[in-house]
């Protein structure tokens, strides 16, 4: 991959093929003209499209491949969208229709035969290049000149429609609000309804030819016009005449007459006085004869005369105004209309308050260009993936000083990507491609944790995006408590979907051995350090319930004399022989084997054996029962087998209790297995 | 020993290759850098192994090489294999000589390919 700075300014050419040659002959004839970025396979090739989405100008692309072949590529493109942005070029030794055909099907736009020949490669992606990515220029630049002109034509119509508004006496914001008010409208009627079959650019038009609707009235003596006070009929007769005046002064502009703006401009000039019960003038046109353009206008004039200070009349609250309308004081309204204004009443005040000049005439243009390019199809501009560049700058350098393990998932193509430092910490590479599948990263993570991760965020929703789990890895070689954090990406399309996730996990084993050493502590006996009741029955209940073929034994004993050791040397020398009886008992067991003292003078273990118990009981025993400080320790000892036992622990320890009743009851200082003979002793118990 | 000699010695096609790449330079480059590839190695263990996909893919790619240097006689023996071997789950008693032939072509190609460039080194 060659990105040297002179390169910089060069478009780049992904050029995937397996042969090391073909791809270095590719790049020999290209790298004049285009800056050359190599990738070996289908898998490089997505990780590679991935990063550089925005940056890479055109695809070469090779059929057969290892791993991952030219043809998933391009589905893969499909699935993500890069299809659209990104021109593939097919690479191919096979002449057969049906292999390029194939490639066509799945958005490829054209192929490059082997051998190559230089100047048919040069010409081919030359050609290609200048058509898709000079298309995508071209597409900019037309976007800005419909926003020019977008922006002369309402300014045009503005001045226009201002000039009869001062001459009529008015505030100019008249214009704005029946503007506004028949976008809005509008918007909510097309919900409503299908009825009126209005596209986006219809209602466009429709609210900017609204400012021509008193366009007329430029006709109209300004002492008739600016009349405070009632007319006369004779005065009436003649301001009535700015409906047909201005209709006319449109339907006259030469050569215009079949454009769009200028039928729809006329409609509204003549019939913005027209009413829906026929009542109207200058026509008395009835109902649906009246245009819906019209009909939403004077419904719209109608509003913000009653809302505005006029020379006869004071200014209506917005309440009022709509109480009046719906209640057919100020004329007959289509009832659908009155519906949507009813239901846009809230919305209409509070848009309508904050309008001023310029705010909104810029605000509808870019409304109206965004909505173009959405529907034609949108390109990035230069401007955003400079952003996209910077941030991704700015994420790789915090990731990289972090010294924290940070992450990517992508979901589709499925890939980990791990920070730098991350990646070479862990000893795995950048990229990891199909993570459930990749045998490094399941060394890592456990295929089992990882998928048990995946499944809880894709559990997790929007609004609650953060997941975390503690797992054991061997991250660092050895298993280490760690702590995987992340936040899930959903899509803001109306159905979210599941598109990844960014996190990191943290070594906690400090913590978490810390947790251990206390849940130690809190499971052992203050005085002798050996596990307490509770502790060794849990785990001796885990082994049991755990079956297997190995042997155990159940051991409980006391001491026979303990009391005589307190009463006679004090009790600190009672603390003594029970800390030796403990170090004793430890002494002679495994590690493995679990020791207790269950209180006072009592303990139990739980050893396993191979053959026999006897020679271990045995020498435990004698070793317990050596003298300490002139004391003779003896104990009486009870043993049950675990072996062949069906029941549970508090069973088994009934059995162990019952044998070291009988040692007590007969003889002491000594030991006894669980026999039948005991049966009764269980009984007993019992109760 | 000019490229031109060399093309003639190993049964490949100076004339076209010359069209196509346009100079001796970048000819011999490539030219040189199969002496590495390891294809021909790649297409040998598959069979070997009778992974007959991967022994098709290898063939193929080295199809794809001869052509782009107008290797004429190597790539016919290249090109008999690879049809043999596409789309093949099975191997058979046709495929060994084909394989012995794409051998014997390999050796020759080679051997004229390494005494141009021992000729051409000192330059």
């Amino acid at each position: 991959m060659s990105n040297s700075k002179d390169n910089k300014n060069k478009k780049k050419i992904l050029v995937v093929d397996d042969s090391e040659i073909n791809r270095a002959l590719l790049s020999d004839m290209l790298s004049v003209d285009f800056d050359i970025i190599e990738a070996e396979d289908g898998l490089e090739a997505i990780s590679i499209l991935h990063d550089q989405e925005m940056e890479i100008s055109l695809l070469l692309l090779d059929i057969v491949m290892p791993n991952m072949d030219g043809y998933e590529v391009l589905a893969k493109m499909n699935q993500t969208g890069w299809i659209k942005n990104i021109p593939v070029i097919i690479i191919s030794a096979e002449t057969g229709g049906t292999y390029i055909d194939r490639a066509y099907d799945l958005g490829a736009i054209d192929y490059i035969s082997r051998p190559f020949d230089e100047r048919t490669v040069k010409h081919r992606v030359m050609s290609n290049f200048m058509l898709t990515v000079k298309q995508r220029e071209m597409s900019e630049m037309l976007s800005a000149q419909i926003y020019e002109k977008e922006k002369d034509n309402s300014l045009m119509i503005e001045i226009l429609s201002h000039i009869v508004e001062f001459r009529n006496g008015e505030s100019g914001l008249h214009v704005l609000h029946v503007h506004a008010f028949t976008e809005m409208i509008l918007k909510e009627l097309v919900k409503k309804t299908d009825k009126y079959p209005l596209t986006f650019k219809d209602i466009r038009l429709i609210s900017n030819a609204s400012a021509l609707h008193d366009v007329g009235k430029i006709t109209i003596p300004s002492e008739i016009l600016n009349k405070p006070g009632r007319f006369t009929d004779e005065e009436f007769q003649i301001m009535k005449q700015h409906t047909v005046a201005g209709a006319k002064m449109l339907g006259d502009i030469p050569f215009r007459g079949n454009e769009a703006l200028i039928k729809i401009g006329y409609e509204i000039c003549r019939w913005h006085h027209e009413r829906y019960d026929g009542r109207g003038y200058p026509d008395g046109l009835k109902g649906e004869e009246i245009p819906i353009s019209a009909q939403v206008v004077a419904l719209a004039d109608v509003y913000d005369a009653l809302t505005s200070k006029r020379v006869y009349k004071a200014a209506y609250t917005h309440e009022e105004a709509i109480r009046m309308i719906l209640g057919g004081e100020c004329g007959a309204f289509n009832p659908i209309l009155l519906e949507c204004l009813k239901d846009m009443a809230d919305k209409l005040k509070q848009e309508l308050n904050v309008m001023s000049f310029g705010v909104n005439t810029a605000n509808s243009i870019h409304e109206s260009v965004t909505q173009m390019l959405k529907n034609e199809g949108s390109d990035m501009s230069n401007r955003t993936i400079k952003l996209i560049e910077y941030e991704r700058m700015k994420f790789k350098y915090l990731t990289d000083i972090s010294s924290e393990i940070v992450f990517e998932y992508i979901a589709v193509p499925e890939m980990i990507q791990l920070s730098e430092w991350s990646a070479e910490t862990l000893g795995l590479p950048q990229k990891i491609l199909d993570p459930v599948g990749n045998e490094l990263w399941n060394r890592r993570f456990n295929k089992k944790n990882f998928v048990d991760f995946l499944e809880k965020m894709k559990k997790t929703t929007p609004e609650h995006s953060v997941v975390s789990e503690k797992y054991q890895l061997s991250i660092s070689g050895n298993r280490k408590w760690y702590k995987v954090i992340a936040k899930v990406l959903w899509s803001d399309s109306e159905i979210p979907e599941f598109e990844g996730a960014i996190g990191k996990i943290v070594d906690i084993s400090a913590e978490m051995n810390m947790i251990d050493y206390l849940e130690e502590q809190a499971n052992c006996d203050a005085k002798t350090g050996l596990l307490n009741h509770a502790a060794a029955k849990r785990c001796i209940s885990n082994i049991l319930a755990q079956g297997g073929n190995k042997k155990y034994a159940l051991v409980v004993f006391d001491l026979d004399n303990f009391k005589g050791a307190n009463d006679v040397y004090g009790h600190l020398f009672g603390d003594e022989v029970l800390d030796v009886v403990a170090q004793r008992l430890k002494e002679n067991i495994r590690r493995s084997d679990i020791a207790s003292r269950m209180g006072g003078d009592e303990f139990m273990f739980f050893i396993e054996y191979k053959d026999s118990v006897v020679p271990q009981i045995q020498r435990i025993f004698d070793c317990i029962t050596q003298k300490y400080k002139h004391f003779d320790i003896g104990i009486s000892m009870g043993i049950a087998y675990a072996d062949g036992f069906e029941g549970d622990f508090d069973e088994l320890f009934k059995r162990a209790d019952a044998a070291m009743y009988t040692v007590k009851r007969e003889s002491k200082k000594s030991f006894r297995f669980y026999d039948d003979s005991m049966k009764d002793l269980l009984e007993e118990k019992k109760d | 020993m000019t490229i031109q000699e060399c093309y003639a010695a190993i049964g490949g096609d100076y004339n076209d290759v010359a069209s196509r790449l346009r100079t001796d330079e970048r000819i011999a480059k490539f030219l040189f850098r199969i002496l590495d590839d390891g294809n021909m190695k790649m297409l040998c263990d598959c069979l070997e192994e009778r992974n007959l996909a991967e022994a098709f893919r290898a063939a193929h790619t080295l199809k794809g090489i001869c052509m782009n240097l107008s290797l004429t006689k190597l790539n016919t023996s290249v090109v008999a294999i690879t049809e043999v071997l596409r789309g093949r789950e099975e191997y058979g008693d046709d495929i060994a000589p084909l394989l012995e032939q794409v051998k014997k072509d390999y050796e020759q190609t080679m051997s004229g390919i390494a005494a141009l460039k021992s000729e051409m080194a000192p330059q």
